[in-house]
């Protein structure tokens, strides 16, 4: 789905990002640029401590870099305040988590309906759920799903908003197979209905498949990119 | 060495130290209250009991016109009575000249050694009168520093109507007068009050009493009934002119104090274990949470090989820190408190030896049950965790069950919105955490409550007994009633706008064995001044004939409208009569009967008399009128309304105020206390959904409001419940008021609720203040990236 020549949705320039942990400096990113067109499907890959995690925070306004500028379309990210952040994360982006963090005292149309209140043109709530799958359990509180069905309402919390970007830490870490590879598909539908620009961090190298785009991170710098023009369909994904 | 959890123990102590700091304030608030309170308590009850007994304070008191010393013998012959003092107690005025009104004087005369056997007087300075010396006086310590005087100083007395000069030579303090308040005067003027304690011989030439006396006081066998010696007495005074002898508790000073001490002890109870109560509450409910928060601590010391009484120590140290820095705190706090408050009564109450002592036993309870609460809340939550194997205790609890809530019931969820949601379900899901909550705000409510209405129900009192009943500026009291036209000659003095007689006359209201001693008022037709009023300032009309009687009169003497009331007058023949009662009116002082003048004069059989006359003076002439009442050797007192008014604010004022400021601190301590630590725990608890909240674009604002929203619900649950708790605690505590002295009304207004919910939700905003600060500091991404 990607349009080729138009302007990137999300642009890092050269970032740089270092913890200070205890005495030492620890160098998450060390001078990464990244870009996020319209429309395309990104996966980035590399070990633990690559620096993945860390690029994704930072181009979702979670954290900001040492040094280096972050642009949402023309609006600098760098220079937005804790208030603009928040309103950044509130209108545009979409996350998903490894670990869900869906709500635990909110059933599942609820937890959707945290997001939808607050958001500018929403889908409703059902409609969101019903994309992932879900239209049948949404009176439904985490603690009566399974962790596939938890994710999946989280993809649909993400969404529901109609974000520009969709972002997802290890959406399958916490997954077995089918239900990782159903999770997936979901992601797929959204990037492929909807039009969202979508990034997937992983350190499972066969979903790269799926992309349009794999960016690999090694040691915080990015060691290789490359342009994917078949993707496979998530559901012939195997690992 | 210190070991390494005990190093643990400290960073521990360090990272929580908003908490600890919030609960030892709340220990050491209902230990303060609890030393301060009962201590002071305690230290009255024995400052009085050692004065009474060293001093050999008398326990049956009469006074009477006249009776031969030689009657002395017969009294002396009661069963039960083991010593008898024979005096004079005269009343004086005392022309100062550095005051412009009379002062109300009380001569009382001192036995031949000087030193009197029952109600020893204790010197503070100089020394005490030589026997024959016409001239000498001592003076009762709180007029003598009113107005300066010091042994050697000159003192002018009109006695009996013949102006003297005396000469100060000592100053005392006596059991009789530790409060020293002039027969019927509402409250205790130094000033304007002065007991005067001389030579018997010339006491006795200027009354005409030489070997006579005309008051008794009795000192009892041990085990003899007091009733049954009065009963005596009375036989055996009534044909000298008794005025009916009362016991010890009736003794005006003691009656004071007795009452004083009586509320004090309940107050004094009430207060602190509210205070502890809740402490303990607080302490059982804070500290389980803290210890489950640390849970995974627990597993992980379990799985290193650390027994089970070894971290069950661990986490009781934790508690017994801050138990024992509450405690510490309390303790200090309490006795200083307590030293302020045994200083303030010692301002009003006269005793040679005040001074704050600790309540050893009351002090052990506190801390006995500060630790207990805080050991069992403790215990219980090690217990549980302990209970579970080290790999389980390791991982998080299993997620929360929430179930739907009433508002899915009443299917509101859409219309509230998912926030408003969470609240809900939270506190459904703990409703007994959430209850316990609301029960210590409440409570800490209440006590406000009662703080409220204390000054409140105060105001009320006086500004309807001087604005309503008081309606003169000045009470000019004569030595013997006088006839009606004295009113009408003080009318016209220069500076006086008005004048008003009235006839009060001293009585013994009895019927069957039920007897109270007061007064009968008589008014005449059209006064304006005084007419008899309810405690709202509401008049009571005056049926043509009968007598109308306080309330509570009618209650305690068990009559009725219609019946009959014996009336044994203190006064002239001090006939006996009967009158019907045709009234009752709900006074806030005092009991007695109020008549039209003519009724009264038929029942007295007497012309038309007055022994009050009630004056309003121009403002601009007061000194004047002052002068040339001070001139007039009939007239014993001159008390003037604004000075009665001061008096009594000063004396409550300072009371009401501590006792205000310190429930008002108390209670915020432990609302501040509960909604902090409430909120600081379902900060941790829930650190990682409101963290998300805040990834999804939620404002910090919004994401405080949910946490926030919790606590709200609960205080705004808190107030009406404590507001009702308040009003149980106000009639509880209005019930111990001796109510034949004063009655305070139970009246609750928006302006005590007011007040009790402006502190509770101010000290809420500051605990949420403290809280959001915290709020504000999540890390949103290490929240995120482990799984609890």
């Amino acid at each position: 789905m990607a349009t080729g020549s138009a302007l990137p949705v999300l642009e890092a320039r050269a970032i740089t990002k270092v913890y200070r942990m205890g005495e030492v400096d620890v160098h998450a990113l060390r001078g990464v640029d990244a870009k996020l067109l319209p429309g395309e499907l990104v996966v980035l890959v590399g070990a633990s401590g690559s620096g993945k995690s860390t690029l994704l925070n930072i181009l979702g306004g979670l954290d900001s870099p040492t040094e280096g500028r972050v642009f949402y379309r023309d609006q600098e990210l760098t220079r937005a305040d804790s208030w603009e952040l928040t309103r950044y994360r509130r209108e545009h982006v979409g996350f998903v988590f490894q670990f869900y963090n869906l709500i635990p005292s909110l059933t599942a149309r609820e937890n959707v309906a945290l997001v939808t209140d607050i958001a500018e043109r929403p889908l409703d709530p059902a409609d969101a759920l019903d994309l992932v799958g879900l239209g049948e359990r949404l009176d439904h509180f985490p603690a009566q799903m399974s962790g596939g069905e938890q994710q999946r309402v989280a993809i649909a919390r993400a969404i529901a908003k109609q974000p520009e970007v969709l972002l997802c830490d290890e959406p399958t870490g916490a997954l077995d197979y089918q239900t990782g590879v159903l999770v997936l598909e979901v992601i797929e539908r959204v990037n492929a209905e909807l039009g969202t620009t979508t990034a997937i961090i992983t350190h499972n190298a066969p979903i790269a498949a799926m992309a349009d785009r794999t960016v690999t991170l090694q040691d915080g710098r990015v060691v290789e990119e490359r342009a994917n023009p078949h993707r496979a369909l998530a559901r012939s994904i195997r690992w | 060495m210190v070991s390494t959890l005990d190093r643990k123990l400290l960073r521990d102590l360090v990272r929580l130290k908003g908490q600890v700091i919030t609960i030892a304030l709340v220990v050491a608030a209902g230990i303060a209250a609890f030393v301060a309170m009962k201590g002071n308590f305690v230290s009255l009850e024995r400052a009085r009991d050692a004065y009474y007994e060293r001093s050999r304070f008398g326990e049956v008191f009469a006074h009477l016109e006249r009776a031969p010393e030689a009657v002395r013998a017969d009294l002396e012959g009661i069963a039960g009575v083991s010593r008898v003092d024979t005096r004079i107690v005269e009343a004086a005025m005392i022309p100062l000249a550095t005051i412009s009104e009379p002062i109300r004087a009380q001569l009382v005369s001192l036995p031949p050694g000087g030193r009197s056997a029952l109600g020893e007087l204790h010197l503070v300075e100089g020394r005490m009168v030589e026997p024959g010396r016409n001239d000498e006086a001592v003076v009762l310590k709180s007029f003598a520093q009113a107005h300066g005087l010091r042994p050697g100083a000159e003192l002018p007395v009109v006695v009996n109507g013949v102006w003297r000069r005396l000469r100060v030579v000592g100053v005392v303090m006596s059991p009789e007068y530790v409060m020293a308040i002039a027969a019927g005067s509402m409250t205790r003027d130094p000033k304007r009050f002065a007991v005067v304690w001389m030579d018997r011989a010339p006491l006795a030439a200027a009354f005409e009493m030489e070997g006579a006396f005309n008051d008794v006081v009795l000192e009892l066998q041990p085990g003899a009934s007091s009733a049954e010696v009065i009963e005596s007495l009375d036989r055996l005074l009534t044909p000298y002119g008794g005025f009916g002898a009362i016991p010890r508790s009736k003794q005006p000073s003691n009656q004071v104090i007795e009452g004083e001490l009586l509320q004090m002890q309940s107050m004094s109870t009430v207060v602190p274990a509210i205070f502890l109560a809740v402490a303990a509450l607080l302490l059982n409910v804070v500290l389980s949470r803290l210890v489950h928060l640390q849970r995974p601590d627990i597993a992980t010391l379990k799985a290193v090989g650390y027994r089970d009484a070894q971290i069950g120590l661990h986490f009781l140290k934790l508690v017994l820190v801050i138990a024992g820095l509450g405690a510490a705190l309390g303790l200090a706090a309490g006795i200083g408190l307590g030293r302020m408050l045994t200083d303030l009564y010692g301002q009003f109450f006269e005793f040679p030896t005040l001074a704050f002592q600790l309540d050893v036993g009351a002090t052990v309870m506190a801390l006995g049950i500060s630790f207990a609460a805080a050991f069992l809340g403790a215990f219980g939550a090690v217990r549980r965790v302990m209970a579970l194997p080290p790999a389980e205790a390791m991982r998080p609890p299993s997620p929360p069950r929430y179930r739907r809530s009433l508002v899915d019931v009443l299917r509101l969820g859409r219309v509230l919105g998912p926030s408003v949601q969470m609240i809900v379900r939270e506190l459904e899901r703990q409703p007994l955490r959430a209850a316990g909550s609301v029960g210590a705000i409440g409570a800490s409510v209440g006590l406000l409550v009662v703080a409220g209405w204390y000054s409140e129900a105060l105001d009320t009192l006086m500004y309807t007994q001087f604005h309503e009943v008081m309606r003169e500026d000045v009470m000019v009291s004569f030595a013997e009633p006088r006839p009606r036209r004295t009113a009408r000659e003080l009318a016209h003095l220069p500076g006086v706008l008005g004048a008003e007689g009235l006839r009060s006359v001293p009585v013994r209201f009895a019927n069957g064995q039920h007897v109270r001693d007061g007064a009968i008022h008589g008014y005449e037709d059209g006064s304006e001044m005084r007419t008899p009023r309810d405690r709202f300032g509401r008049a009571a009309p005056l049926p043509p004939d009968g007598v109308v009687l306080t309330e509570l009169l009618g209650t305690l003497l068990d009559v009725g409208i219609g019946d009959q009331v014996e009336v044994h007058v203190r006064e002239g023949e001090r006939p006996v009569r009967r009158v019907t009662v045709t009234g009752f009116v709900d006074e806030s002082f005092g009991l007695q009967g109020h008549m039209r003048a003519a009724p009264l004069r038929e029942l007295l059989r007497e012309e038309a008399m007055v022994s009050t006359a009630l004056l309003r003076v121009d403002p601009a002439r007061g000194g004047e009128v002052d002068a040339r009442l001070k001139e007039m050797p009939f007239v014993v007192a001159v008390t003037k309304r604004s000075d009665v008014f001061a008096q009594f604010q000063e004396q409550s004022a300072a009371m009401i105020a501590t006792l205000t400021v310190l429930i008002t601190v108390f209670a915020a301590i432990i609302t501040i206390g509960v909604v902090y630590n409430n909120a600081r725990i379902a900060l941790s608890l829930r650190a990682r959904d409101l963290a998300s909240l805040r990834v999804l674009g939620f404002h910090r604002g919004e994401v405080s409001a949910i946490l926030l929203g919790e606590m709200a619900i609960q205080v705004l649950v808190a107030l009406p419940l404590g507001m009702w708790f308040g009003g149980v605690l106000v009639h509880g505590i209005a019930s111990t008021i001796d109510p034949e002295q004063f009655r305070l009304p139970v009246i609750l207004t928006s302006r005590s609720y007011g007040y009790a919910a402006t502190v509770a939700l101010v000290a809420s905003a500051v605990s949420a203040l403290l809280v959001r600060r915290q709020l504000d500091r999540l890390d949103l991404i290490g929240v995120l990236k482990t799984r609890e």
